[in-house]
């Protein structure tokens, strides 16, 4: 069957069958940030949003996002560029695999809570698995970043990107 | 494996039920666990068209859409001013944000997982199941009857005076709880009821009601007691993540926590 949605703010159209899921549906349409990493839900690896909510594109039916709007990594790359060079710079990525659904979890966490302490930032990304790191530099870049971002808006001076 | 050749957005909950009469149809909800599954099926049918994706409010009861997902029950502020933290806290282990943004209260529901939080909780809280054909009857009920080719269509739980407590243990965080244990209190018939829920024995939740008159200032031996009875009118298995006797025995501690801070908030 033929569905249209809008990916990445531009509209588009791609054939699927009954039981595609949305994540072949998106790496055929070219966006290879979304990964699969366990197929069962667990990993939070092929995170993207639906609706501007963060949702697992391995189980979802892409007959379903029909009318609906998908945005990947390729849809927010510049604040994830910014954001990933807070996690370059804490040391928080040793393979990489899992930045991808980190990152996009990591901005809609920002922008559902204000100013997340540290307990909510770790409910928020329970669902996000990372194989190699033990998470404590992936917990410093958000924090990190979420000070320059605070210093930014009020105008004091802070570390722009977060690579030392 | 899961094989679907159709997928159908129902237009109207009519066109939903007759396709469902179909053997090798099947409703979905968030589809997180059907996927899982292995089954051929004919047809999907796909209810987000159809507006049971709210939850309503009146002065007697608080509705949720089949299709409300677990993190629209975690955020309700109608379910947290009624009844506090509990509901938030029977959802928020599960899994993770993303996984609550699809899996949907119906799917959790009409599953009746052995595992399920959100079964147990909603148990304990005396809640009701509105059905396209079954009309609406005590989720108490539900939970023993066979699965049918019915769509649930809301859960609706009772707005009354009442103290809600949950916890589960799990091993690891985001795992299927080892147990989960609800507590209920509030006067039935001009009389103090206590509700005791407990699921992931690991055998779905069951419900015990007990007519006991507790003392706000009742002694911690006397509490224990108490929740040393209700824990041993359930029975309980073992699997993987524990055996039957440590289970009788987590259900007992949390009952025994949860009766305490009840008791405690009406000194
Ligand atoms: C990896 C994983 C971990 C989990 N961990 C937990 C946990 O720790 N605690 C917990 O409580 N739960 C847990 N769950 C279960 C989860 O919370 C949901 O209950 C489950 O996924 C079902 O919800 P769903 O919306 O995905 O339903 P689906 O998978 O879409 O459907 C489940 C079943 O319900 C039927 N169905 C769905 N909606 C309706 C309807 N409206 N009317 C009639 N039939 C319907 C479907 O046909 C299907 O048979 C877990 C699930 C997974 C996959
Ligand atoms: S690939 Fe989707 S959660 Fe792991
Ligand atoms: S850096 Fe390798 S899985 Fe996270």
């Amino acid at each position: 069957m033929e569905i249209q949605f809008v990916l990445n703010q531009k509209q588009v159209t791609a054939e699927a069958a009954a039981d595609t899921v949305l994540l072949d549906v998106l790496r055929g349409l070219g966006c290879k940030s979304v990964k699969c990493g366990c197929e069962t839900t667990n990993c939070g690896l092929c995170t993207v949003w639906i609706d501007g909510k963060s949702r697992l594109s391995c189980s979802v039916l892409a007959a379903s996002v029909e009318g609906h709007e998908v945005t990947t990594l390729e849809g927010v790359e510049k604040e994830a560029t910014e954001f990933g060079a807070f996690l370059a710079g804490e040391g928080a990525e040793q393979c990489g695999f899992c930045s991808p659904g980190f990152i996009m979890n990591v901005l809609a966490m920002f922008r559902e809570l204000e100013d997340p302490g540290i307990d909510q930032i770790k409910e928020y990304l329970a669902g996000n698995l990372c194989r190699c790191t033990g998470y404590m530099g992936q917990l410093r870049a958000i924090q990190k970043y979420m000070q320059a971002k605070a210093e930014k808006n009020s105008g004091q001076p802070g570390e722009e990107a977060g690579a030392r | 494996m899961l094989t679907i050749s159709n997928y159908v957005k129902a237009k109207t909950l009519e066109e939903a039920y007759e396709l469902n009469q179909a053997r090798s149809s099947r409703v979905m909800g968030g589809m997180m666990w059907m996927r899982l599954g292995n089954a051929r099926v004919k047809t999907v049918i796909d209810l987000s068209g159809l507006g049971l994706d709210q939850i309503e409010e009146s002065d007697n009861v608080i509705r949720i859409g089949a299709m409300c997902t677990l993190r629209q029950i975690e955020e309700c502020e109608a379910l947290r001013e009624m009844y506090g933290d509990g509901i938030a806290e029977s959802v928020r282990h599960i899994v993770g944000v993303q996984f609550r943004n699809q899996a949907t209260v119906g799917g959790s529901i009409y599953g009746r997982f052995g595992f399920s939080d959100v079964l147990t909780a909603f148990l304990a809280l005396d809640t009701f199941v509105e059905l396209y054909d079954g009309g609406t009857i005590r989720l108490s009920e539900f939970v023993n009857r066979k699965p049918d080719k019915d769509i649930l269509l809301s859960v609706i739980v009772r707005k009354s005076k009442r103290k809600f407590r949950y916890e589960s243990i799990r091993q690891t965080k985001t795992d299927f709880p080892v147990i989960a244990c609800s507590v209920v209190t509030g006067m039935v018939h001009g009389k103090e009821t206590w509700y005791f829920s407990v699921g992931a024995r690991p055998m779905k939740a069951a419900l015990l009601e007990k007519q006991w008159e507790i003392p706000a200032d009742a002694s911690e031996d006397m509490i224990a007691d108490y929740a040393r009875q209700a824990a041993s009118e359930f029975a309980y298995g073992t699997n993987m993540r524990g055996s039957a006797e440590y289970r009788r025995h987590l259900a007992e501690v949390l009952i025994r926590r949860e009766m305490a801070s009840i008791l405690a908030e009406g000194k």
